[in-house]
């Protein structure tokens, strides 16, 4: 006899849902193709639509920062630039905004059967990976069609970045999911958010500006200090230290990020598995009110 | 037999009023603590479940009966209690047993037998029959958003009798279906009890639950009331149907109509003595009786009765004129009317009477009450339909007589 929804203790529940999702695996893929099947369907270009949207992001800004705010004139490789801290930032926002409508978006489900309510968030994930893919095969393109390659040296950060970047989000897309469910305003908080978050990452502007502005115009070393404990701001510096082959030349130097990317990676991936862990014992205590709010 | 599933003591409590956004909630910030209700939906609920067992959940819309099979299946967590459970399950709830509108009917095929447990292969091994059971195979390809609930109904039966469930919890999602689809259902079902499965059913077709069921609960506002064969779930069912239904004769003008030119009063059921009763066995005769004012003289007119059982089915009914009488004129002072029958070979079960008056040839009618009186039949037969009746059976030209096996146990091996 098992018993159902056993209660489980705060300290001690993660382990035992890691293995009921392990369990699950086979589910998990067929929720992530549903993801994907549902995001487009009946909609002629489907899959185009989830690399029109970057490309748009990218023309916006190249025209309106790189050319009108002349930011593409100081910073070699402008578009390329871009293009990665957006690859960071689309992948971001894909799982965050997912996994926010991901438990309500799949009402129907969570009144009707029972797994693990986590399965739902995570498949998000999984769907945003596949785009992101998707988009990499762009950023290809791109280094063949102006025949630059980043340095092979910095490539060991992608990894780590991207680790970083699934546990920050995976863990704020469980809270996220749940509370989602309680209070619906966090749809409209998360768009919010989101929109100022990403003007608080160097991803349009190089972060030697805020540098420049804290430090050297204004006695706020401490303010920048807070900036770049921004666990983004760290992984699409990353990204651009490693993907952005403008940085190698000597006009480029300056805009790389100097600091041990390594370190800082290393702690944010050391804080993400304490995020991730508290996080979901979040949502392992409200999920059992999920179909009853539903 | 060992069990399969134990519920212990369990209670669930519903808060009534939510208030979704943050908005609501600051406008509603007084009122909402004013109005912070809830109700219990079960209250105290402690049944097991034998495997191979096949148990009916029967009970007024509300009492209940959804929520602890969603508990069952893990859906809702109680309040207080807990389920213990073991084997797979397969739940259908409402209407469809998770799917989702965006999708084709065969990709919410392998989406649902995944959550179900199957693998991509052990799906593809059932898919065809899975499709042939469901007998939609045009829109198979089809998404499940433009299928009618029917066809919805259909895929999701099949794909839940399809993956080899342990446990199936069905509710009230057979009634949708039409009656071939029905039909072969019950048979998946029959199957499944024979091959010693455990079922847990919701339903509101009571003979369903006592051609089915080898066991019933009745749930009434979250409380377990009646645990037992279904005849005494059913029973009782019917009994506090009654009770309810009396307790709506006290509105008198809502049910009525007419020009009231003639007014009826006093409606009373009786048993051939004169003596009201409520209750009466099956073939006891029966009189209606009630008081008509008809306030001036009156000598063309006619009275209607109508027997109508609990799902408002009329079981029986005729005027005076159709049964060839003609009615002595009235003076203008009140009368009272007695329609006698001498024999009532009604089924068991709760019925209502309807009264009218009209002039001849149902022109005016003068006034008319309906379902105002309720009495309830009750037999020691084992039967199914509308009717009474006391078969002889002969084999050969041997008459078999009556007796051999109790009737009691022999209901209670169905």
């Amino acid at each position: 006899m098992e018993r159902v929804n056993q209660p489980v203790s705060f300290w001690r529940g993660f382990w035992p849902t890691v293995r009921d999702i392990w369990a699950y695996r086979e589910l998990l893929g067929q929720l992530i193709r549903k993801e994907l099947k549902v995001k487009y369907k009946d909609s002629v270009l489907g899959f185009v639509w989830s690399l029109l949207r970057p490309l748009l992001y990218l023309l916006v800004y190249a025209v309106a920062i790189g050319v009108f705010l002349g930011s593409g004139r100081v910073i070699p490789g402008f578009g390329i630039y871009l293009f990665t801290g957006l690859l960071a930032w689309t992948l971001f926002t894909d799982i965050i905004g997912g996994c926010t409508g991901s438990i309500v978006g799949n009402a129907g489900l969570v009144k009707k059967v029972y797994f693990p309510r986590e399965l739902f968030p995570l498949s998000v994930v999984g769907a945003a990976m596949v785009n992101v893919l998707l988009q990499a095969v762009i950023l290809i393109l791109a280094y063949f069609a102006t025949w630059s390659f980043p340095s092979p040296g910095n490539l060991p950060l992608i990894p780590l970045a991207l680790v970083a970047l699934m546990l920050f989000s995976v863990g704020l897309g469980l809270i996220l999911a749940a509370s989602n469910v309680f209070l619906r305003d966090v749809t409209h908080l998360v768009e919010v958010g989101l929109l100022l978050w990403f003007w608080m990452t160097p991803i349009v502007y190089d972060w030697t500006k805020v540098r420049t502005t804290l430090t050297v115009d204004n006695d706020l070393a401490w303010l920048f200090q807070v900036y770049l404990a921004n666990p983004m701001a760290n992984i699409v510096l990353a990204f651009q230290r490693a993907l952005w082959p403008g940085g190698q030349t000597e006009a480029g130097a300056a805009f790389y990020y100097d600091g041990n990317l390594y370190a800082r990676l290393g702690v944010l991936i050391a804080a993400g598995l304490v995020f991730v862990w508290v996080a979901q014992r979040l949502f392992a205590r409200s999920q059992g009110n999920f179909a009853q709010e539903l | 037999m060992t069990d399969v599933i134990r519920v212990h003591d369990v209670s669930k409590q519903f808060a009534l009023r939510k208030d979704k956004s943050l908005k609501e909630r600051l406008v509603n910030a007084r009122r909402s603590r004013e109005n912070a209700e809830s109700f219990w939906a079960l209250r105290d609920i402690d049944l097991t479940f034998a495997s191979g067992s096949t148990t009916g959940l029967i009970g007024h819309n509300g009492s209940g009966k959804s929520t602890l099979l969603k508990i069952i299946g893990g859906i809702l967590t109680p309040t207080s209690g807990y389920v213990e459970r073991r084997g797979r399950l397969a739940a259908l709830l409402e209407l469809g047993a998770g799917f989702h509108g965006d999708l084709t009917g065969r990709e919410n095929v392998y989406l649902n037998a995944a959550i179900l447990g199957l693998t991509r292969k052990q799906t593809d091994g059932y898919f065809d029959e899975i499709v042939d059971f469901s007998g939609i195979e045009t829109f198979i390809d089809t998404q499940v958003k433009f299928y009618s609930s029917g066809m919805y109904v259909r895929l999701a039966f099949a794909v839940a009798v399809h993956v080899d469930p342990e446990i199936l919890l069905v509710d009230e999602v057979l009634s949708v279906g039409d009656e071939p689809f029905q039909r072969k259902c019950l048979d998946r079902i029959r199957r499944f009890q024979r091959e010693g499965r455990t079922i847990v059913f919701v339903s509101h077709g009571l003979d369903q639950v006592r051609q089915l069921c080898d066991r019933a609960v009745l749930l009434d506002h979250g409380h377990q009331l009646v645990d037992g064969t279904p005849t005494e779930a059913v029973r009782a069912f019917r009994d506090l149907n009654q009770a309810a239904e009396e307790a709506e004769e006290e509105n008198v003008d809502l049910a009525a109509e007419g020009t009231r030119r003639v007014t009826i009063s006093d409606v009373s059921v009786a048993d051939l003595d004169g003596r009201p009763v409520r209750t009466l066995p099956s073939g006891a005769g029966l009189q209606v009786r009630f008081r008509v004012d008809p306030g001036s003289r009156l000598d063309d007119w006619i009275v209607g009765v109508a027997l109508e059982d609990s799902g408002g089915q009329v079981v029986w009914g005729a005027n005076s004129d159709m049964q060839g009488y003609s009615l002595p004129e009235l003076t203008g002072a009140p009368e009272e009317v007695t329609v006698e029958f001498p024999e009532v070979p009604l089924s068991e079960g709760v019925y209502q009477v309807s009264i009218a008056v009209a002039s001849t040839g149902n022109t005016t009618v003068y006034h008319r009450v309906n379902r105002l009186a309720t009495f309830r039949v009750v037999t020691d037969a084992y039967e199914d339909g509308a009717v009474h009746l006391r078969p002889g059976y002969r084999v050969g030209d041997r008459a078999v007589p009556r007796g051999g096996v109790p009737l009691e146990s022999a209901a209670g091996e169905r």
